[in-house]
């Protein structure tokens, strides 16, 4: 069952070959017993999984069910849950048990979907290898049968590396300036960032609002489409959601892809790219030739100040968005504060971890008096730049695609001391979020045993689009069906 | 050296929305604290703000009752800083783009000048909570059920030059905002805060001084006792040779004294930038012409009204239309009354003075403009005098009767006005007071005759037990006495 996708659950379910209760017990012990040497969960919710998939199959029973009800899946530790932790993976959350969903949490619910935990991350989805999370780091199941501990990618690494290693067909990630795709790319699996506002951020747990967005991980491109039917959506709570139609991304995963207009940007086949990683993607781009694509060079000339302008503005923002972790009312509090400074100051230095702290304070010094301007408000004018690149790329062609990442997935500790190369990873992923457009990350090929993303990027709102090209690309190749041992 | 002075004023508004700004939590004061505060107040993580359309209109509202510009996209900015009543550790407030831009109010000076005040720009925001010091030995308790109610902060130019025009404009925008009904105009709950800003310059100078701001003025008799405190300081201050330092200082009325709060070195880097959470808000003719259409009678319109319809002159008109609560009770007691000149000097009379005694608004008068004008019948159709109305007024005040009539009857008020029963009175009284009647008819200077009269009112007042007509037996005293 554990090798099943979303889809194929789905079908085992209503066809009554199974109960829910069977499956979840089922992938709750693999779960247990394989996440020891992954550490891909922060919180197994056993019981409450058990309870639910006990709903699932009544409200089976009754006629009731969707395509979701009884399947289990996961969620990133950053959605709020309803009376489970919910941690951000931050040591100033260990304790915190909100007693709301968030409008992601809520939908699965209502779906009938059965969550098993809450995936480790990245501390405040601060990072790029899921090294920086107070309940340790997540190892990447691949490698491991080398006997190598490398990195799953992050923030949304916990989720990743799960659905790689087959504890959930599914789960929720978040992506702020690669947290869905570069994870997804190191781990071989399928993973979606949508456009900014298509999913609710009401009770995600904020990095930068102006860049946050939820989105979906799977091994393949019909169990992400199945997903962001669930997420999808407008939500008056979230004053920034989009109040527009969402279409059944599944309806259109089998249209024909012949005459997409491809781009490649040229500036992302450029830089550090790693030799054999650019071959892999240049060979899955001569599979959608195959399937009736052209192919032509673009140029996005700014792309080369995406990640100083996204490190500005993710900072600025998460400043101002991490001052609400203060002692005063919920999470972590220091020990016997002396007064309110001192509550305050050794809450935070005890609470935050090292990188969090950095980007604290690089935001806070970004828009301080005399430095706005120039920091600020330059990449705010850099962003604006970015998003008509794309904008003018998509006046010539359909979607763009490239690497995800410059290479495979690294060992663990070999970039946590420099935090500039660490930074470097989300060089093809940051501007997407800069621009607010739709990108997918999908399995195209191995280098050296170890995983290779290819980043497929959308105009705004082509999230079927999208989910289209993977999806036919998925039934001429099997990446993201290769298991890890 | 001769001084002026320049005084300018900011101003918090809490409107009287039924939810907060950004939260569906309610407004309403006087909770249990905490009561009023759901995820959104607590800034519970991932939470996230949806603005409140009521707030926007009164606040164009407001914008077009000072004469404003509105603007048309107004974007929201956090104000990032620490406190434990800031739950967000930001205020989101508004920086560049306010909503309402450049206006002005007209106000009524005591020698009859009007006087422009222009209106810098108003603001809308989300109020704080409350740190409670008292309560908690060592500690501080956070109330946040004030938090994210939605204020408007007005900030108006520099163009008041001493105590009583700022306080009459203080006064005139308290007319507005509690005439559009958008805030109730507290000054004690602090509904209405008022800071001001006051810097001395020399006579005739261009050159403005360095200003302080003062706070915490929670009625507009410590709003005047401050800035005459203020102005004397600096003044002071100037005289001795010395330099004013730029800082807020804390006023505390009951002393009448002042203190430092911060000084401009100590003030916060607030590192204002778009709220990413907001998107900036558009607001359309239709909107702004449905409120215009929605705007209520305003004072200055009313005071014109108050003067046609009442016969009041430009004083009494002006005091009375300033406040809608208070016009709203003198149009009560006027109709009821019958006698609107009688009627306005209660009300700015008897009634008023009790109301500031004991630091009541009219919301919390005891007695209503309808009791109020039975009793101006009264005393207009001589029932009762002067002297009985003061009393009734006591009784319906205290509450101990709530009926005009019931209370001019329980305490034996109703005044003697029999002109035969008055004029024996008169007669026994003239001849028990022989030498005082020869005094008085001997005496030509009518100034000195007059105030010989009033020495046989005690005798008369005594000899009806209080009850007779005063005005009755002075019509009575001046026959018999022959001129």
């Amino acid at each position: 069952m554990h090798n099943k996708s979303v889809a194929e659950l789905s079908r085992e379910l209503e066809s009554g070959k199974i109960s829910s209760v069977e499956l979840t017990r089922q992938f709750l012990g693999h779960l247990k017993k394989e996440d020891e040497q992954l550490n891909s969960f922060i919180t197994i919710t056993e019981d409450e999984a058990l309870a639910d998939a006990h709903a699932a199959d009544e409200q089976r029973a009754a006629g009731r069910a969707t395509r979701w009800t009884g399947v289990p899946f996961a969620h990133k530790d950053i959605f709020c849950t309803n009376g489970v932790a919910t941690t951000c993976g931050s040591k100033m959350l260990a304790n915190f048990v909100p007693p709301y969903d968030a409008r992601v949490t809520e939908n699965f619910r209502k779906a009938g979907a059965v969550c098993l935990g809450k995936t480790n991350m990245d501390e405040f989805a601060m990072g790029s290898s899921t090294e920086s999370s107070h309940f340790g780091a997540t190892t990447n199941p691949w490698g491991l049968s080398k006997g190598e501990k490398r990195v799953p990618g992050g923030s949304s690494g916990g989720s990743a590396a799960a659905v790689a290693a087959r504890l959930v067909p599914a789960a929720t990630a978040t992506d702020t300036g690669g947290s869905i795709r570069q994870p997804a790319a190191l781990c071989g699996v399928t993973g979606l960032k949508p456009t900014y506002g298509r999913v609710s951020r009401y009770g995600m747990i904020a990095f930068a609002s102006s860049l946050d967005q939820g989105g979906t991980m799977a091994r393949t491109a019909e169990d992400n489409a199945l997903m962001l039917n669930v997420m999808a959506g407008f939500d008056p709570r979230d004053s920034t959601s989009l109040d527009r139609e969402v279409p059944d991304y599944t309806a259109t995963l089998d249209e024909p892809l012949k005459g997409l207009r491809i781009g490649l940007p040229k500036e992302y086949f450029a830089g550090n790219l790693n030799a054999a990683l650019e071959e892999q993607v240049r060979s899955a781009i001569g599979e959608y030739e195959k399937l009736g694509a052209t192919v032509k060079e673009v140029s996005l000339p700014h792309a080369h100040l995406a990640i100083a302008a996204y490190y500005v503005i993710a900072p600025a923002e998460a400043s101002a968005n991490l001052s609400r972790f203060d002692g005063a009312r919920y999470g972590y509090r220091c020990e016997d504060p002396k007064d309110l400074l001192d509550m305050y100051t050794r809450t935070r230095a005890e609470g935050f971890g090292a990188e969090v702290k950095r980007r604290i304070l690089v935001g806070t010094y970004a828009l301080s008096a005399g430095y706005f301007d120039a920091y600020y408000l330059k990449a705010q004018k850099v962003r604006r730049l970015i998003q008509q690149d794309f904008i003018d790329a998509f006046r010539e062609v359909d979607v763009l695609m490239s690497p995800t990442t410059p290479s495979p997935a690294f060992i663990q500790g070999e970039k946590s001391d420099d935090p500039v190369t660490m930074y470097l990873e989300d060089v093809f992923t940051v501007a997407v979020n800069l621009a607010g457009i739709p990108a997918m990350s999908v399995p195209a090929g191995f280098v050296d045993g170890l995983p290779v993303g290819l980043q497929i990027i959308g105009d705004y709102f082509s999230e079927a689009r999208l989910l289209n090209a993977a999806h036919q690309y998925q039934q001429v190749t099997d990446w993201h069906q290769r298991e890890p041992q | 050296m001769q001084w002026d002075i320049v005084i300018g004023l900011e101003i918090h508004v809490q409107l009287a929305t039924r939810t907060k700004i950004f939260s569906g939590s309610s407004t309403a004061y006087g909770a249990e604290p905490n009561t009023q505060a759901n995820a959104v107040d607590l800034a519970m993580p991932g939470t996230l703000p949806v603005p409140n359309e009521q707030a926007f209109r009164y606040a164009v509202m407001f914008g077009l009752a000072v004469n404003a510009e509105i603007e048309r996209r107004s974007v929201f900015e956090r104000k990032n800083y620490f406190y434990p009543d800031l739950p967000k550790g930001y205020q989101t407030t508004q920086l560049e783009r306010p909503i309402v831009g450049p206006g002005y109010v007209d106000i009524d000076l005591a020698n009859g000048e009007t006087r422009r005040v222009r209106i810098h720009h108003a603001h809308l925001e989300e109020d704080a909570g409350k740190s409670l010091h008292e309560d908690f030995h060592g500690m501080t308790g956070i109330d946040l059920n004030r938090a994210g109610t939605p204020l408007i902060e007005v900030v108006t130019e520099p163009d008041m030059s001493n105590a009583a025009e700022a306080v009459a404009c203080a006064r005139k925008l308290h007319g507005i905002v509690t005439s559009l009904g958008i805030c109730d105009g507290d000054m004690s709950q602090g509904s209405m805060r008022f800071d001001v800003n006051i810097s001395l310059k020399p006579k005739g100078s261009e050159i403005l001084g360095t200003r302080t701001e003062t706070k915490n003025l929670n009625s507009f008799r410590f709003m005047e006792q401050a800035i005459a405190h203020e102005v004397e300081r600096q003044m002071d201050i100037l005289e001795d040779g010395g330099t004013i330092v730029q800082e807020t200082r804390l006023y505390n009325g009951d002393r009448d004294q002042s203190r430092s709060m911060r000084t401009k070195e100590e003030a916060n880097d607030y590192r204002y930038f778009p709220c990413p959470d907001l998107l900036p808000v558009e607001i359309d003719d239709a909107f702004i012409d449905e409120a215009r259409n929605s705007l209520p009678e305003l004072p200055d319109a009313r005071k014109a009204r108050f003067m046609e319809q009442y016969g009041l002159n430009d004083y009494d008109a002006g005091l009375l239309a300033s406040d809608a609560k208070l016009a709203t009770f003198f149009e009560t007691t006027a109709e009821r009354g019958k006698d609107a000149k009688l009627a306005s000097n209660w009300v700015q009379g008897e009634f008023s003075a009790r109301l500031n005694a004991e630091e009541k608004s009219v919301a919390d008068s005891p007695i209503s403009g309808a009791q109020l004008g039975d009793l101006v019948v009264r005393i207009a159709d001589n029932t009762i005098s002067s002297a009985g109305a003061k009393k009734v007024f006591e009784a319906l005040w205290s509450g101990e009767n709530d009926n005009v009539d019931a209370i001019i009857d329980a305490r034996g008020l109703k005044q003697v006005s029999d002109s035969g029963e008055l004029e024996k009175m008169v007669e026994e009284v003239l001849a028990s007071m022989p030498d005082q009647v020869a005094q008085y008819q001997q005496e030509s200077d009518p100034k000195k005759r007059k105030k010989m009269l009033g020495g046989f009112m005690g005798p008369l007042m005594k000899a009806s037990k209080g009850q007779g007509n005063p005005k009755l037996f002075n019509e009575i005293l001046v026959k018999k006495l022959g001129g």
